[in-house]
């Protein structure tokens, strides 16, 4: 017996944040237009329970993520390859890097009839950021002036003094700091506009939206832990306008379940092959089935407080086991080729990716390499007899038991010394585990990055203190290259310094990175047109009928 | 058996003052912060944290909170999920479909356990007991996960005899495959049940003397031995109703059923104090009741047995 | 005797005409004794006066013990017992030495059944499997059998209040989720560093003796209404000797039922556990653990799944064979010889 699955804390625990939807085709041209299907068809999707009301700022996980990017449409979206491109915005200008001036598009409206205006946008913010109405995703507004003050504990304040509305589409915005990738982060789910109605009662608004997106949310539509209706919006005319008659998210607890609903054309499209099928899927599905890169990682943090990990020695030992592991077998065998060995600690889908950073041989299996470092490291501090290297990680989700036995198999067979997963049970325990800074060992780690750029996998990771930092990692060399590549005047000069600053963590080894994350897609027999965007979500607007 | 049954319902009192206590500590007491869970492993800034922490009093003591929860109950309000549901919304969505399932499941086994229990003990030692064994065991040792795919696989997909999965609304058509399934592993249980009391009855003396009365085979074997072993049959059938209802957390998953089974299950790996409470509480509310059927059972089944 | 064609219901051969008799008394005839030279007292009839008095139990172990069901189910228990005390005599290979490079490889030679997913060799896993498989299911079972038959024989017997505080804690959990249950145990601070095999133990039998209470209770009740028990009391056996020698005695039937098969489903429940992070660690080997691994195998390799359900299967069918041969024996009227 086997309790299934459980999607939504999988989705929690593989550490992602809201995944973004990208525009369908790239700039105005219309997907509908590109092929003779039905575009009175209604798509079935796999989704998972939205986790709360659909507000843009409360929205940080993939179930109500890719809800929200079709009933919203933001100031920009992300095409295919992840290049933001304006939707409601007209432009966005700035001469310092951090004043922003923002013109939105004209006589736009959400679907409740009030017009979309530069009052729009400065309210949603500033309702998101304030702490008193405890968003989750409140801190991706931590770079605007005042976001400081509207944050504090018991602040009772609802309005930035960076945000200023100049007219009807107009507003600007002041940052704190200089930060050159601001308007990169645009298409983000937090930073969608919001009608009067939501802040007059946001709860019952987050039950049944009013958006611009080019999809609204049928009457009654939202059947909690069943399925959610989307219809297309005819008031939308932005480029993402739907080819098919609706969409229909079902709700699955199991992406087994779901991936026989595909089997039989119960179901039309599949964002996720289930573990268990990825050896047979492409035989199964014939030519129904993708299977393509995105912006996310997969890597073991080995926390900076572990005294087995600590200084020189550490350091050896670090490089012995990222040696250790052989992840081209593991890509092979446990994952069937659905992932990419990784080179670095970002993704190739990412603009400035390099797979040739000097350093990066540390990543590459060489067991006699490995054993000499781990040799190495033992005459300067021995590791303790019977010390077992503990893999931690939650397993309420399927899928990482498997590849975290093999890897501490690998480890355990090359270096010698007892390596095993250390499971635990629930989510909420693990993420204490990390918080509280009680870890053992080593622990499974990911990103799937926010927005489409090499800092959003560097910064908020191993900057010294930053949000996701699991490992506690501090080096003032590496929080200088991020702190220049953030000021730099071109987003190549960026690109390099951020480059630099991996090499850094290519020596100390923060985390030991693995793979790069694809997406294993399917569809059913009923639909055509189905491609799959930069973040591994369905571009679901383009799908048509057969 | 009016005084019986009144005597029960009010024994119900301290028992859900006792589970519903019992039930809010063991959650409050599972390790990990329930909030820390809530950001998915992105960072959230404190003040949200204490916020959110403030809304489900989890930063209160122990007994504020579940005299809060108490207080709430007063209204006839069990409270909020985390993701801002009432949970007598969510418990009445889940709770027909479950209901249905576990109806279904436990008569499926109560039907084809009592027939084939039947048949195998008054053929003891034959191929059909024989058969009938090797079959449960089949069900004992292979896990749910996978008679639950091989059948859906099968029967869903490459037979397409049914959906695979239960579709929106959870129709009763939609639900006879996951009941099957559901109810196989207690059929063993009801099968061997049935044949061993069987066995002991049917050398009893009361049938010895119905065959010599000369009554037809049939009917000594429904109302004498069959009646007089329904006992062990009555009392595990009871027991089962609610672990159908709260234990099908693999079976919901397979087939993709939105049922109280999972609900549960994600409550607590989340630790959803409101929503555990109120689903144990409606849990214990049918193991009360089943056991109290089953005592009336008793009294019907076997005369000699007087209710107290 | 025609009309009943089930050959258990063994009757010595003499007395089966007097039922007979009793049904047609009604008619007339005339009643012939024969002198007992020409019919002879049959051996089934006589009484050893000068053996010793047997109880019970000693009359049961003299039927079970020529028993063909009892001997084949106490030898392959037997076998099982030896597989999980010395694993090392049947398999030669390691089994917790596993490599990708076999990773779902078919029987090669040393590896009669083959690699798992994460290439370790199956039937070693099986045979070390073995230990902590049999412990769990024997243990769990035994310890539900203390807790679940005592309580439930005693609210069964006595009813009343005891009955009723009895069946409404069994109540309570029923409806508590093993799941939640095993979280908060395997965090106690006795168990949370050494998660072993009696850590699992405990958490099941602490959520399955409330099913053997109510078991056991139904049977007790139903059993302490017979005219036995009557003349027990009457003849001045004391109430609570009267349930020890006369009610648990004959209430064992469905309880018996109850234990062999939930043994194989505490092992498989282990095996859940498990999986969830809540019972053995990974470095204990167990069918269950190992079950429950190969469910992604499941539709590509069914084979690595079903090596270790086989031991399983083989082991509870013994023990459901056990159970049956035993109710048998005590059974007076079931008893052969």
């Amino acid at each position: 017996m086997r309790y299934n699955r459980t999607s939504k804390a999988l989705v929690l625990s593989a550490a992602l944040a809201l995944t973004l939807t990208a525009c369908g085709g790239g700039g105005g041209e219309n997907p509908s237009a590109s092929s003779g299907g039905d575009a009175s068809k209604v798509i079935t999707a796999n989704s998972t329970e939205p986790q709360n009301g659909l507000l843009p700022a409360n929205t940080n996980e993939v179930g109500g993520g890719r809800v929200m990017d079709l009933i919203f449409t933001g100031l920009v979206s992300y095409d295919a390859t992840g290049k933001p491109v304006n939707e409601l915005a007209e432009s966005i200008e700035t001469t310092d890097a951090q004043n922003y001036t923002i013109k939105i598009k004209a006589g736009q409206k959400f679907t409740n009839g009030e017009p979309v205006n530069a009052k729009s946008f400065v309210d949603a913010w500033n309702f998101g950021a304030a702490a008193k109405n405890a968003q989750l995703n409140s801190y991706f507004f931590e770079s605007i002036k005042g976001y400081d003050k509207v944050s504090a504990e018991k602040s009772t304040l609802d309005k930035m003094e960076g945000l200023k509305v100049v007219d009807d589409t107009t507003f600007t915005v002041e940052l704190s700091r200089p930060e050159s990738d601001f308007p990169l982060r645009l298409g983000y789910t937090a930073f969608y506009p919001l009608p009067e109605a939501a802040f007059k009662d946001p709860k019952a608004f987050g039950e049944n939206p009013a958006g611009n997106g080019p999809y609204k949310l049928a009457e009654g539509g939202w059947k909690h832990n069943v399925e959610l209706n989307l219809v297309p919006n005819a008031d939308y005319s932005g480029p993402r306008t739907p080819a098919n008659g609706g969409v229909t998210f079902k709700i699955y607890n199991s992406f087994d379940a779901a991936y026989t609903d595909l089997q039989a054309d119960n179901l039309d499209v599949l964002d996720q092959i289930p573990p268990s099928a990825l050896q047979n899927y492409k035989t199964d599905l014939g030519d129904r089935w993708v299977n393509q890169a995105y912006a996310g990682n997969a890597t073991m943090t080995i926390p900076s407080y572990l005294p087995e990990f600590k200084g020189e020695a550490g350091q050896l030992r670090r490089q012995a086991i990222s040696m250790s592991i052989d992840r081209q077998q593991i890509i092979d065998n446990i994952f069937f080729g659905a992932k990419q060995v990784a080179k670095d600690f970002t993704s190739p889908v990412i603009d400035g990716y390099s797979d040739a950073l000097p350093g990066n041989e540390v990543l590459t299996f060489n067991a006699d390499k490995a054993k000499e470092l781990w040799a190495q490291a033992d005459k300067i501090d021995p590791w303790p007899a019977d010390k077992v290297f503990t893999i931690t990680s939650n397993i309420d989700g399927a899928g990482n038991k498997e590849y975290i036995t093999a890897m501490a198999n690998q480890i355990s067979n090359t270096l010698g010394i007892k390596a095993e997963l250390n499971p635990i049970p629930t989510f909420k325990e693990m993420r204490t585990l990390v918080g509280e800074k009680k870890l053992t060992g080593a622990s499974r780690a990911g990103w799937q990055a926010d927005y489409p750029s090499l800092y959003n996998f560097l910064g908020p990771l191993y900057g010294t203190g930053a949000g996701s930092n699991d490992g506690d990692y501090s080096n003032p060399a590496f929080d200088q290259k991020l702190a220049d590549g953030l000021a730099a005047t071109s987003v190549e000069e960026g690109n390099k310094i951020f480059n630099e600053s991996q090499q850094i963590l290519l020596k100390d080894l923060p985390v030991v990175p693995l793979w790069y994350q694809a997406v294993q897609g399917g569809w059913s027999n009923n639909v055509t047109d189905v491609k799959f965007g930069w973040n591994g979500v369905p571009i679901y607007n383009a799908i048509t009928g057969k | 058996m009016i005084t019986f049954t009144l005597k029960r319902i009010l024994q119900l009192i301290p028992v859900f003052f006792g589970a519903t206590l019992l039930v809010y500590f063991l959650v409050f007491a599972t390790p990990g912060d329930p909030i820390a869970a809530l950001s998915g492993g992105k960072p959230m800034s404190p003040a949200v944290a204490d916020a959110l922490r403030a809304q489900y009093n989890l930063d209160q003591p122990f007994w504020v909170q579940y005299f809060l929860y108490l207080k709430n109950l007063v209204s006839f309000d069990l409270g909020q999920t985390f993701s801002g549901q009432q949970v007598s919304d969510v418990i009445a969505r889940a709770m027909p479909v479950t209901a249905r399932l576990a109806v279904m499941a436990l008569a499926i086994e109560a039907v084809f356990g009592v027939i084939f229990g039947v048949f195998a003990g008054l053929k003891k030692g034959k191929l059909f007991d024989s058969t009938v064994l090797v079959a449960s065991l089949l069900v004992i040792a292979v896990p749910t996960f996978v008679l639950g795919f091989v059948l859906q696989f099968v029967v869903g997909v490459k037979l397409s005899w049914a959906k695979p999965t239960v579709s929106s609304g959870a129709p009763w058509g939609d639900l006879i495959l996951p009941a099957v399934v559901l109810g196989l592993v207690s059929l063993a249980y009801v099968i061997r049940l049935t044949r061993t009391s069987i066995i002991e009855n049917k050398s009893a003396d009361y049938v010895r003397t119905a065959t010599a009365k000369g009554l037809s085979r049939r009917r000594v074997v429904v109302v004498h031995i069959l009646r007089n072993s329904l006992i062990p049959v009555v009392t595990f059938l009871g027991a089962d109703l609610g672990s159908l209802m709260g234990g099908a957390i693999v079976t919901e998953g397979i087939f993709n059923v939105p049922g109280i089974g999972n609900l549960l299950y994600q409550a607590i790996l989340k630790g959803e104090s409101a929503t555990v409470v109120a689903v144990v509480s409606v849990l214990v509310l049918v193991f009360v009741i089943a056991n109290l059927v089953v005592d009336l059972l008793y009294a019907w089944l076997d005369p000699r047995i007087r209710l107290v | 005797m025609s009309e009943n064609p089930t050959p258990e219901i063994i009757e010595p051969v003499a007395p089966a005409p007097k039922v007979r008799a009793g049904k047609i008394s009604s008619r007339h005839i005339e009643h012939y004794v024969a002198p007992l030279a020409e019919t002879p007292l049959q051996s089934v009839d006589k009484v050893d006066e000068t053996a010793e008095p047997l109880s019970m139990w000693a009359q049961a172990w003299r039927s079970l013990r020529i028993q063909p069901l009892f001997i084949i189910s106490a030898l392959l228990i037997i076998l099982v017992i030896l597989v999980a005390v010395f694993p090392g005599l049947f398999a030669k290979a390691d089994p917790t030495f596993c490599k990708l490079d076999f990773a779902r490889q078919g029987p090669s030679a040393g590896h009669p059944l083959g690699y798992t997913f994460q290439g370790c060799d199956i039937y070693a896993r099986v045979i070390y499997g073995a230990k902590a498989s049999v412990l769990v299911g024997l243990f769990t079972t035994i310890a539900v059998l203390i807790v679940g038959g005592t309580f439930g024989a005693l609210a069964g017997y006595y009813g009343g209040w005891l009955d009723a505080v009895l069946a409404r804690i069994t109540d309570i959990f029923f409806a508590l989720p093993l799941i939640l249950g095993a979280i908060i145990i395997m965090q106690l601070p006795a168990f949370r560093e050494n998660k072993s095999i009696w850590t699992v133990i405990i958490t099941l039998a602490i959520f399955g003796w409330p099913q053997m209470a109510r078991i056991t209770r139904g049977a007790v009740i139903e059993a302490k209404s017979a005219d036995y028990v009557m003349a027990s009391r009457s003849l001045g056996l004391s109430k609570f000797k009267t349930l020890v020698k006369h009610v648990v005695p004959n209430s064992l039937a469905p309880i018996i039922v109850i234990a062999t098969i939930s043994l194989g489903i505490y092992i498989v429940a282990e095996a859940t556990l498990s999986f969830l992070g809540l019972g053995l660690p990974p470095s204990i080997m167990s069918w269950g653990n190992d079950i429950a691994n190969a469910q992604i195998s499941l539709r590509n390799n069914p084979a690595i799944l079903m090596w270790p359900a086989l031991a399983l299967s083989v082991t509870v069918l013994s023990f459901i064979m056990l159970g049956d041969a035993v109710r048998d024996a005590l059974d007076p009227k079931s008893r052969k010889g």
